[in-house]
C-alpha cells in the first residue's frame, strides 16, 4: 500500500448497509418522508465518498494503483487466509461510480414510483441493502469477499423480485432467480476451489508489493506452455458462474421473469448493475481469462449466442418490461461477447453506457406504467407522446442510444465491441455479422416498442385475443400492486421526483459514450486507455511471455491480438461503422413500416408465420424444455428416490424399524411373565443350575489343563 | 466316622426334594415348607464343612478354631425365621382375600 491518503473504502459499502438498518429496523414506525430520507441520505453519502475515493485515487497518481486496503483477516488458517480487504483500480473505479451513481438516482426515482404501494419502507431497506452488497462485490480484493457481495445481491434480488410476495407469480419467479443463480454460483464456487488448490490463495494481488503472491501474479508467472490445462476448467467455471448472474445461456432464462419486481428494480438490478456482475467478474479475471484461450473462445460463443437468441425473442414481446428484459439479456450477451475476444475494456464501457441508457429505459418504461395506472402491456397503449412529453422524451434518447445512432453512448461503445469482433482472433468475422444482425434486430424491437407505446390512437382497452396471448401478461395484472387501475384514463405525467432522475440519465445516455471516441473519429479512446493497467489481455501476456529473440523455435502461447494493427486500417472501421449504423436504420424503418405506417401488417405477418411466431412468442419453449428436462427429472428423481426411497425408506426406516423391532421383542418377552409363580421358579431353578453347569464344566476344563 | 460326602449328598438330596417340592406343589403352605427344606439342606452343608474343616485344621496344629460355618447356620436361621413370620403374614393376608391356597389361582400380576 504506497498511497499516502487512507481513502477508508469500507465506508462506501457500509453506508447503504446502515440506511438499510435503520429502515429495516425501524422503518415501521417511520413516515414515508423520513424513509425516503433515510435512504436517498445513506445512499448520496456513499456516492459522495466514492466520487471523493476515485478522484483522490486517481490524482494520487494513477501509477499508484490499485489502491489496497486491509482490515483483519476474516479467514485465516496456516495455509490460507481470506482478508477484508477493499481494492480500487481503474476497473473498480468505474463500476463503483456507475453502482452508486445510478443507484442514487434509482431511489429518487422510487420515492416517487413506490409512493403509494404497502412496504415502502421495506423496499428501501431491501434496495439499500443491495447497495451494500453490490459494492462489496466490486470493491472486494480477493474472491471470497467478492462472492460474499454475489451471494448477497443475489438475496436482495430475490427479495425484491418477489416484493409484492401476494402475488404468486412474483413469488415463484423471485424463487426461479435464486435458484438459477445457484446454478451458477456452483460453478463459481468449484472454480474459486481450483484457484485455491492451485494457488492457495484467492486475494487478487497487489503488484507494488514486494514478494506479492496474489492469484493474478501468480498467474502471470506460470510458464507458457500449460495450454488445455485446468486453467481452462477454472475460466470456465469461473465463467459458468457469470451466466448466471448476467443472464446468459443457458442461465438466463430467470431475468424476463424477474420483471415481476417493481420497475426500479428492474432498472438498478436487473438492467444497470447486478447483472452485469457477471461481466465485471470476467473483466476482473482477465489476467486468468487471458490465459485461457479455449476458454475466452467460449464466452465469445455464449454472448455471441444470448444476444441474438434474446434479440429474437425481444421481438415478439408485447409486455413492455418484458421486451426491456431480453433487451438486457441481449445487451449483456455483447459485454460477453467483448469479453470472449479480450476487449474487456469495451465489454466494461458498453457496460457503462448500458447502465445509463437501460436503466433510463427501465425508468421511463416505468414512467408510462405509473402514467396508465399499472398497464404493462404495449397493445393497450399508444399516443402517449402528447401526454407524458418529459418520458417520452427522454424514453427517445434512450431508444437512439441503444439502438446505436451516431453520437450516443450505445453508438460508441457498440462500434468498439463489433470493431473488435471483427479484429478478434476467434472466427472474428463470424461474431462480427451475428453482432450487427443483433445490432438490427435490437434497432427494431427498440423502435417497435417506441411506436407501440407513444405512437398512434389511445387503445386503452385494446381486445387483446386469445391468440395472440403473450404467456406473461398476467404479469400485467396489477393485482398486487397498488396502482390504482381506475383511473389509467386519466394519464399523467409523473412526478418531478422521477422525471429529474430520466433527465439525468438522459444526460448520461448522451455523454456517457464520448469517453470511447475512437481515434478515426478525432477521439482518444479514453476508457480503452483509462482501463488498461486494470486488465489483461492475451496480447499482454504474449509480449511477456515473448521468449528472447534468439529463441527462434518456441512461439508464443497466442498470437497477439493486432488490435493497433486492424485500427490503424481506418478504412475498415469506417465501413464497420457505416454498417452498423445502416443495419440500425434498416431495424427502425421495419419498426416505422410495421407499427407506424401500416399497422395491419404485423398480424397478417403473424398469420402467415404462425408456427414460428408461436415458437418466439413462448420463447422457443426454452422454459418448458428446462422444465421437462431438468426440472421434473429432477422432481422426480427427489421424489422417487430421495424423499421416498432415502428418507421414508432408509432413515424413516431404520428409526421405525429400530422401535418395532423393540416392540416386537418385548411383546415375545412379555409371554413369560405368566403370573405362575412355579414357572418362575422354574426360570430361577434353571437359571441357578446353568451356573452350577458352567461352573463344573470351568473346572472339569481348568483341572483338564 | 462318616465320611463328609456322605453329608454332601444326603445335603444335595434334601435341597433337590425342596426344589421339587416347590416346582411341583400347588398349596402355598407346602411350597413354603420347601423353601424351609432347602434352606436346611444348605445348613447341612454349611455344619458339614465347617466340622470337616475344624478337624483338619486341628490336626494342623492350630488351636483356633474357625466357627464360621456354625455362625452362618444360625443366621440363615434367623432369617428363615424372620422369613417365616412375613411369609405366612402374606399367606394369611392371601388367603382372606383370595378364599385359596392354590398358587396358581394368585396370578393378579400377570400381563
Amino acid at each position: 500500500m504506497t498511497n499516502t491518503t487512507n481513502l477508508n473504502l469500507w465506508v462506501i459499502p457500509l453506508l447503504p448497509l446502515a440506511g438499510a438498518a435503520i429502515n429495516g429496523l425501524l422503518g415501521r414506525r417511520f413516515k414515508n418522508a423520513m424513509v425516503s430520507f433515510v435512504a436517498l441520505f445513506f445512499t448520496a453519502l456513499s456516492f459522495g465518498w466514492a466520487v471523493w475515493a476515485v478522484w483522490t485515487a486517481w490524482t494520487g497518481g494513477p501509477d499508484r494503483l490499485p489502491y489496497i486496503e486491509s482490515h483483519g483477516n476474516w479467514i485465516w488458517t496456516s495455509t490460507f487466509s481470506a482478508p477484508f480487504g477493499f481494492y480500487l483500480d481503474q476497473l473498480s473505479m468505474v463500476m463503483v461510480l456507475v453502482v452508486t451513481g445510478v443507484g442514487f438516482l434509482i431511489h429518487i426515482y422510487s420515492v416517487g414510483y413506490m409512493a403509494h404501494e404497502g412496504g415502502y419502507y421495506r423496499f428501501f431497506a431491501y434496495l439499500n441493502l443491495f447497495m451494500f452488497f453490490m459494492l462489496t462485490l466490486v470493491l472486494a480484493n480477493n474472491y471470497l469477499l467478492l462472492f460474499v457481495g454475489w451471494e448477497g445481491v443475489g438475496l436482495a434480488s430475490y427479495l425484491l423480485i418477489g416484493f409484492f410476495f401476494l402475488k404468486d407469480s412474483a413469488a415463484d419467479a423471485g424463487k426461479k432467480a435464486f435458484i438459477v443463480n445457484r446454478i451458477g454460483d456452483f460453478g463459481f464456487l468449484i472454480g474459486m476451489f481450483l484457484l485455491i488448490q492451485h494457488f492457495g490463495t484467492l486475494n487478487f494481488g497487489d503488484p507494488h508489493l514486494f514478494g506479492d503472491n496474489g492469484v493474478f501474479t501468480q498467474v502471470s508467472k506460470l510458464p507458457s506452455d500449460i495450454g488445455w490445462g485446468w486453467l481452462t476448467i477454472a475460466a470456465l467455471c469461473l465463467m459458468f458462474g457469470a451466466t448466471g448472474k448476467s443472464a446468459q445461456i443457458p442461465l438466463y432464462v430467470w431475468l424476463p421473469d424477474a420483471m415481476e419486481g417493481p420497475t426500479p428494480v428492474s432498472a438498478l438490478i436487473h438492467a444497470a448493475t447486478m447483472v452485469t456482475a457477471g461481466i465485471y467478474m470476467i473483466a476482473r479475471s482477465s489476467a486468468i481469462f487471458s490465459r485461457a484461450p479455449h476458454a475466452l473462445e467460449i464466452v465469445a460463443f455464449i454472448g455471441c449466442l444470448t444476444a441474438i437468441f434474446a434479440a429474437t425473442m425481444g421481438m415478439a414481446q408485447t409486455d413492455i418490461k418484458r421486451v426491456l428484459a431480453y433487451s438486457t439479456v441481449s445487451q449483456l450477451g455483447y459485454m460477453f461477447m467483448a469479453c470472449g475476444v479480450a476487449a474487456y475494456s469495451a465489454g466494461i464501457f458498453h457496460l457503462m453506457t448500458h447502465a445509463f441508457f437501460k436503466a433510463l429505459l427501465f425508468l421511463a418504461a416505468g414512467s408510462v406504467i405509473h402514467a396508465l395506472g399499472g398497464e404493462q402491456d404495449m397493445r393497450r397503449m399508444g399516443g402517449l407522446r402528447k401526454l407524458i412529453p418529459w418520458t417520452f422524451w427522454t424514453m427517445t434518447i434512450a431508444t437512439l442510444a441503444i439502438a446505436g445512432a451516431p453520437g450516443l453512448a450505445g453508438f460508441f461503445s457498440k462500434d468498439e465491441i463489433l470493431a473488435r469482433d471483427f479484429a478478434g482472433p476467434f472466427h472474428g468475422h463470424l461474431l462480427w455479422a451475428v453482432a450487427v444482425i443483433t445490432a438490427g434486430l435490437t434497432s427494431f424491437y427498440m423502435f417497435r416498442l417506441w411506436f407501440m407505446t407513444f405512437f398512434g390512437e389511445r387503445r386503452p382497452d385494446a381486445d387483446l385475443g386469445n391468440t395472440h396471448a403473450a404467456p406473461a401478461t398476467h404479469a400485467a395484472s396489477p393485482a398486487g400492486n397498488g396502482h390504482d387501475r381506475d383511473h389509467r384514463h386519466g394519464v399523467h405525467e409523473s412526478p418531478w421526483v422521477m422525471i429529474a432522475p430520466l433527465v439525468v440519465l438522459a444526460i448520461g445516455s448522451i455523454v456517457s459514450g464520448w469517453v470511447g471516441i475512437p481515434q478515426i473519429l478525432a477521439g482518444h479512446d479514453k476508457i480503452d486507455q483509462f482501463l488498461q493497467p486494470a486488465i489483461q489481455t492475451p496480447a499482454d501476456v504474449a509480449s511477456r511471455l515473448e521468449p528472447p529473440p534468439s529463441d527462434v523455435s518456441s512461439t508464443p502461447v497466442h498470437p497477439p491480438v493486432p488490435v493497433e494493427a486492424e485500427a490503424e486500417s481506418a478504412g475498415v472501421e469506417w465501413t464497420l461503422m457505416a454498417t452498423s449504423v445502416a443495419v440500425a436504420g434498416v431495424g427502425f424503418f421495419f419498426a416505422w413500416l410495421l407499427y407506424y405506417k401500416r399497422r395491419e401488417l404485423p398480424d397478417r405477418i403473424t398469420a402467415k408465420i404462425h408456427g414460428i411466431y408461436l415458437t418466439v412468442l413462448h420463447k422457443y419453449y426454452i422454459d418448458e424444455a428446462y422444465g421437462l428436462l431438468i426440472v421434473k427429472p429432477l422432481l422426480a428423481l427427489s421424489t422417487i428416490v430421495f424423499w421416498r426411497g432415502v428418507d421414508q425408506g432408509v432413515i424413516d426406516g431404520a428409526v421405525n424399524g429400530a422401535g418395532e423391532a423393540a416392540k416386537e421383542i418385548g411383546g415375545g418377552l412379555r409371554r413369560m411373565q405368566s403370573g405362575n409363580i412355579r414357572s418362575y421358579a422354574a426360570w430361577v431353578a434353571a437359571g441357578g443350575a446353568a451356573v452350577i453347569a458352567f461352573l463344573l464344566w470351568h473346572s472339569l476344563v481348568g483341572v483338564g489343563k | 466316622m462318616v465320611p463328609l460326602s456322605w453329608y454332601l449328598i444326603l445335603s444335595a438330596v434334601l435341597f433337590s426334594l425342596g426344589v421339587l417340592g416347590f416346582l411341583l406343589k400347588r398349596n402355598i403352605i407346602t411350597i413354603f415348607m420347601s423353601i424351609e427344606l432347602m434352606l436346611n439342606a444348605v445348613n447341612l452343608s454349611f455344619v458339614s464343612f465347617a466340622n470337616y474343616w475344624n478337624q483338619n485344621a486341628a490336626r494342623a496344629m492350630t488351636n483356633v478354631l474357625p466357627l464360621s460355618g456354625q455362625v452362618f447356620v444360625f443366621f440363615v436361621m434367623v432369617v428363615a425365621a424372620a422369613e417365616a413370620a412375613v411369609g405366612l403374614a402374606i399367606i394369611i393376608a392371601v388367603f382372606r382375600t383370595r378364599e385359596t391356597l392354590n398358587v396358581d389361582r394368585v396370578n393378579l400380576l400377570k400381563l
